[in-house]
């Protein structure tokens, strides 16, 4: 009995691929099934792995298949393999530059990421000081309250015009819708954790009698955070979204402005390697925040 | 003997009645404004507590002791009434009235040395040097028996080693009052008593005025000198005080036998599910 209770508690921590060879025959003859599942608790760590990897394998190769299928149906859309050669030709020499309109993919991408870089910079050096005064304040909160609640909603391409106009030329505009659609989450996270710091640390830092400093420091700052990490990681996931929108209206390098010239060239197979491309920079930026926020989370007073 | 001291204690307070009325609770009462309408919590709360005095609050939840905790931690400000603290009226929060809260309350991205050197910092940075601050706080450290413990974040700790590390950051502050929250109710048994030993032997050594909020009868007449029993809300007021004449150091063990323990006990037990039912049967 203790021998059966074994193997259903073993059964749990080890899904493993041995398992599912293992599993009729555990039902025939439990004693060798037990010895079975010994072996495949040893090479845990590699079965962990291979189930972990064998899911999005297959969800991939699902799509390539899909996509395979419609390509052969339709005709004009290219294949994976097609795909897949224009992608090693492009990523062979992804720095070149032969002019200011046709520059490697890694030169688009770069610009693409200054772009991001500077907006999203300029976002967070005005959003989150911004932020920590309206969550402090509540005569700010009050007054940018509604402000936000207008603005926020608005398209940030719809700032676009507004940017060509003020600095008259298209590199900075773009940059003004990115710095418009990343400011409103830092803002808005930043304040909302102020808001939410414990009471409980509020009354240690008045009993202590600390000084605004050392509550900013030691008390403010350190609880706000991850609510600040929240806000500049889905600032940073919608202006991954914005600039691409941006650079297909404001043209000159940049990813964006490089799918609509392959578009206008007719060049599928570089627009789908575009967007295999951008969703892996979104990806990779949203890894190194989730990372980043990870590390500055600390566990909740529990009481 | 027991008529002695009381006499003595009489003599004593005639002859210091300034110094004895260490903190002065005079007509205070507490009316909360919220969105829903105004609540009356306390009414009419006159106490005063002696230097060196272990007092416990306990009454019911909802009876408010916690609310009259925080008044004289200057965490709330009285609706009307006086509080004062050392002839001095208490306008505020301050280190002099340091506070151990229910859920210890300590900041879970600073280790514990830290956070006790935060308080330590502020109340005795103007005046010492970084090494006599170090050691205030290796030393409070050491008083709740948490050395080893020093560079390890709340979250690496037991309830029962935060809940230490709280008392401590109150005690290395070196306050005139040192005000408990129900201090050890998110504590086991085992280790509520544990504490509950080391809390005596710790105010034995530091001779500190005690204020501690509990609803654990056996833990007020252990600890106390006088039990301020509390009538139920809403306005709830002191109902009585029980003065415990138990000889210190006190026991728990040989108390458990002890016929006065248990007359005590049985006093609180009474005034609290006799006389002052519990607010939820009532309703019921």
């Amino acid at each position: 009995m203790s021998a059966v209770m074994e193997t259903m508690m073993n059964d749990k921590p080890a899904p493993a691929a041995p398992t599912t060879v293992a599993a009729p025959a555990s039902a025939a003859t439990p004693a060798p099934a037990v010895k079975k599942m010994k072996t495949a608790k040893r090479t845990l760590p590699f079965a962990g792995w291979f189930m972990k990897v064998l899911p999005p394998l297959t969800g991939l190769a699902f799509l390539v298949l899909v996509w395979q299928i419609v390509a052969a149906k339709t005709g004009n859309f290219p294949t994976p393999l097609v795909t897949l050669q224009e992608a090693i030709k492009l990523f062979s020499d992804p720095f070149y530059r032969t002019g200011p309109n046709d520059q490697g993919i890694g030169w688009n991408v770069l610009a693409s990421l200054q772009r991001v870089a500077i907006g999203f910079g300029l976002a967070a050096l005005v959003g989150i000081p911004l932020g920590f005064m309206i969550g402090r304040v509540r005569f700010l909160s009050g007054m940018f309250g509604p402000i936000i609640s207008l603005l926020k909603p608005v398209s940030p391409l719809a700032w676009l015009p507004i940017g060509l106009l003020v600095f008259k030329s298209a590199n900075p505009a773009a940059i003004w819708s990115i710095f418009i659609c990343s400011i409103w989450p830092m803002i808005i996270n930043t304040a909302v954790g102020v808001q939410r710091v414990p009471q409980d640390y509020m009354n240690v830092a008045r009993v202590l009698n600390l000084s605004e400093w050392k509550i900013l420091t030691k008390i403010l700052f350190p609880s706000v955070l991850p609510y600040m990490l929240t806000g500049v990681r889905l600032a940073i996931g919608t202006a991954w979204l914005v600039i691409v929108a941006a650079e297909m209206l404001t043209g000159g390098v940049g990813i964006g402005f490089w799918v609509w010239d392959e578009w206008n060239n007719l060049n599928v197979p570089h627009i789908i390697i575009a967007i295999v491309v951008i969703g892996v920079v979104g990806l990779i930026l949203e890894q190194l925040l989730v990372a980043l926020a990870k590390a500055f989370t600390y566990e909740e007073v529990s009481s | 003997m027991q008529r002695n001291d009381l006499t003595l204690n009489k003599a004593q307070g005639i002859q210091m009645d300034m110094h004895n009325k260490f903190i002065d609770i005079n007509d205070v009462e507490m009316v909360f404004h919220t969105k829903k309408g105004s609540f009356h919590a306390l009414r009419d709360i006159n106490l005063t507590v002696q230097k060196g005095e272990f007092i416990t609050l306990i009454g019911h939840s909802g009876c408010g002791k916690s609310t009259l905790l925080n008044l004289i931690a200057g965490l709330l400000k009285p609706s009307d009434g006086l509080l004062l603290c050392a002839n001095r009226e208490i306008a505020g929060p301050s280190p002099e009235r340091s506070v151990v809260f229910q859920n210890h309350s300590l900041l879970p991205w600073l280790t514990c040395y830290e956070n006790i050197f935060l308080g330590v910092e502020r109340v005795f940075g103007a005046t010492e040097n970084r090494i006599q601050l170090r050691d205030r706080t290796r030393a409070a450290l050491a008083l709740v028996g948490l050395t080893a413990a020093e560079s390890k974040r709340p979250n690496e700790i037991s309830g029962g080693m935060k809940q230490r590390v709280g008392i401590a950051r109150a005690l290395a502050m070196e306050p005139k009052v040192l005000l408990m929250d129900e201090p050890f109710g998110a504590l086991d048994a085992l280790t509520r008593a544990h504490l509950q030993d080391e809390l005596l032997k710790i105010v034995a050594k530091t001779q500190s005025t005690v204020v501690m909020v509990t609803h654990d009868v056996d833990e007020a007449v252990l600890l106390s000198d006088r039990i301020v029993m509390m009538t139920n809300g809403p306005a709830a007021t002191i109902g009585e005080i029980l003065e415990v004449k138990l000889a210190r150091p006190r026991e728990r063990v040989a108390l458990a036998q002890d016929a006065q323990y248990s007359e005590y006990r049985t006093a609180v037990l009474e005034f609290l599910y006799r006389k002052q039912a519990h607010p939820a049967k009532e309703a019921a």
